[in-house]
């Protein structure tokens, strides 16, 4: 019987011919984060099994907010240089781990990535097995080892069109709602169709990256030539694309016509609570801040749409609007091309890349009572800081024209 | 491993997130927290007071779907300086397993569980087998248990990933001690 992408790709890493759902299996891991190199450490191991495939970056509270938080990464740097890690970026040439290792070539078709942090589904935007591991990634640091349960496969066919100002967050905030935040438990999904196919790799990026959010283990698409174009200059490794075989076995199938929707909103508490932002405009939700930041959007098009959604326009005088690029790298691009000049005359706070306002961290903490409408990817309940404050996800453009608004309005009016 | 556990029900619903467990602005904030300082502030958005004297050690956890969406940060790191016996639930989010597992904190898939018991009714978890007795209406129910042999099983029943890997790296020599 044939093999979905995850099946193919586990099988490849156990030096198995097949793999199974259910199955688990010892892989051979392509590369991994440093996050856990201090219980390497502890656990008295003097070398990673191979420092050129461990990537770093410090992004959660960079640069540091507190000596606490100073000393945490004093200690990292030591560790850095101990184990001889080569992939690791400073404040000023880094930015939000899941866009700074796939700028530095740590993804490519067909690999087996597990690291730190949730949004690593993020990677399998790039054709690619890209997953969490946790407290475990300390077992790929000292083995280049890991276990897999093989997961069931899901096939999501994005038909249809997409229109205007509808991006990839409308679309997985349309299936959040729909299917559950739980309709990816444990599985691989893999998105194909028509819509697929005609969105850019950002937005695919954006799918991929809230894959943890309706609890994938895997978020795939395949690979074409926006997937080459940007691997072009950053993998210096051959890869093959990987395909699910035609007799491959799914344990679902969902399919979604797009021609009909309209931008989105995340009412706050849950990314399955999606709702048409035009069903909300009644309620004239006020909005304290708006955030365009995070791994979920905030790449160069995302800031984009943003500028030329403000652009001769003003952010409302009671709201504070934070825009922080998905990396250092987006940063630069944005700022030569003007956006970021856009954003600032609007009135909008330039932040530095960082992950900050999205997990509460700081840069952008909510105080009680407030409500944000964010283009990060979780409004679950003190999210953002208060567990009295209001977070709303949103597509880049809706999170700008609400800014504008001072309250949450579709974005099709301002465009 | 202690293989039977035994405690009274707290009952959680559906998405219980490890921002729940473990608030973002309260420890990810403060790395010199300690382990049992930040499981203070376990649940304070949707159960103020519960990690705070509510909960009593060897009390068993019982939640809907999905638990432990979202974040990676380790939400089983609180629930068990909290010194929760167990914790059984509708689902469970892969991530969180994972911590669960490599925490050394036995966390079952048990569908059903929900209508199974109430809050306050006392349970009786075998791990390893699944089998989980309300101790109250005397009814049984089947968990979900690691089949011997898996890698979570062997992870689990060495009491977590840092006894595991010890005993992993001296037998491959990476260490000497």
């Amino acid at each position: 019987m044939g093999m979905t992408i995850a099946e193919k790709i586990l099988a490849a890493h156990a030096g198995a011919d097949t793999a199974t759902p259910g199955q688990y299996l010892w892989c051979k891991v392509d590369a991994t984060s440093g996050h856990r190199l201090p219980d390497l450490e502890a656990l008295g191991v003097d070398q990673v099994w191979d420092p050129d495939r461990v990537f770093m970056v410090d992004d959660h509270q960079a640069p540091p907010p507190t000596i606490a938080v100073a000393n945490q990464v004093k200690e990292l740097r030591r560790l850095i240089k101990k184990y001889q890690i080569k992939n690791y970026f400073e404040y000023g040439r880094g930015g939000i781990l899941h866009q700074v290792f796939a700028e530095h070539g740590m993804y490519a078709p067909g690999d087996l990535v597990a690291q730190c942090d949730s949004h690593s589904t993020s990677g399998g935007v790039f054709n690619a097995c890209v997953t969490n591991a946790n407290l475990d990634a300390v077992h790929v640091l000292a083995f280049g080892e890991l276990w897999f349960r093989v997961p069931e496969s899901v096939r999501v066919v994005l038909n249809g069109t997409l229109p205007a100002w509808c991006v990839g967050k409308d679309v997985i905030l349309k299936i959040a709602s729909e299917l559950g935040t739980d309709y990816g438990l444990y599985k691989s999904i893999e998105y194909v169709g028509p819509v697929a196919s005609q969105m850019s790799l950002a937005q695919r990026w954006t799918i991929c990256n809230m894959g943890v959010e309706v609890g994938a283990k895997f978020a795939m698409f395949e690979a074409d030539e926006k997937t080459d174009e940007f691997l072009a200059e950053r993998v210096n490794r051959p890869y093959k694309h990987v395909t699910a075989d035609p007799d491959a076995s799914y344990e679902a199938e969902y399919e979604f016509d797009l021609s009909d929707l309209t931008p989105m909103v995340a009412r706050p508490g849950d990314p399955g609570n999606g709702v048409p932002v035009e069903s909300v405009k009644a309620e004239r939700v006020k909005v304290d801040q708006a955030f365009l930041g995070s791994c979920t959007n905030a790449r160069l098009e995302d800031l984009e749409v943003a500028a030329r959604v403000l652009k001769g326009r003003q952010v409302h005088p009671d709201v504070r609007m934070l825009v922080s690029p998905s990396s250092q790298e987006v940063f630069g691009e944005a700022l030569k091309a003007g956006y970021l000049e856009t954003l600032f005359e609007a009135g909008a706070l330039i932040e530095h890349s960082t992950c900050g306002p999205c997990y509460g961290g700081h840069l952008g903490v909510l105080g009680d009572g407030e409500t944000c409408i964010s283009s990060s990817n979780r409004n679950f309940r003190g999210r953002m800081g208060s567990p009295l404050a209001n977070v709303w996800l949103a597509s880049p453009a809706t999170v700008a024209a609400s800014a504008i608004a001072g309250e949450i309005v579709d974005p099709r009016e301002y465009l | 491993m202690e293989t039977i556990r035994t405690g009274r029900v707290w009952k959680f619903g559906d998405h219980i997130s490890t921002d729940l467990m473990m608030p973002g602005h309260r420890v990810l904030t403060n790395p010199d927290l300690s382990v049992e300082e930040a499981a203070k502030f376990c649940m304070e958005a949707n159960r103020p007071g519960w990690a705070e004297g509510e909960v009593q050690p060897g009390d068993i956890l019982v939640a809907g779907i999905n638990f432990g969406c979202g974040s990676s940060r380790n939400g089983s790191q609180s629930l068990k300086a909290l010194n929760i016996a167990a914790v059984l639930a509708e689902s469970v989010s892969r991530i969180h397993l994972r911590n669960a597992v490599n925490s050394g904190l036995p966390t079952l898939v048990a569908p059903g569980i929900t209508s199974f018991v109430e809050e306050g009714q006392s349970l009786e978890v075998n791990i390893v087998t699944g089998e989980v007795k309300n101790l109250d209406t005397g009814a049984v129910l089947q968990a979900e248990a690691w089949e011997e042999g898996t890698p979570p099983h062997d992870i689990l029943m060495a009491g977590g990933l840092d006894a595991y890997m010890k005993a992993k790296l001296k037998e491959r020599g990476l260490v000497s001690t």
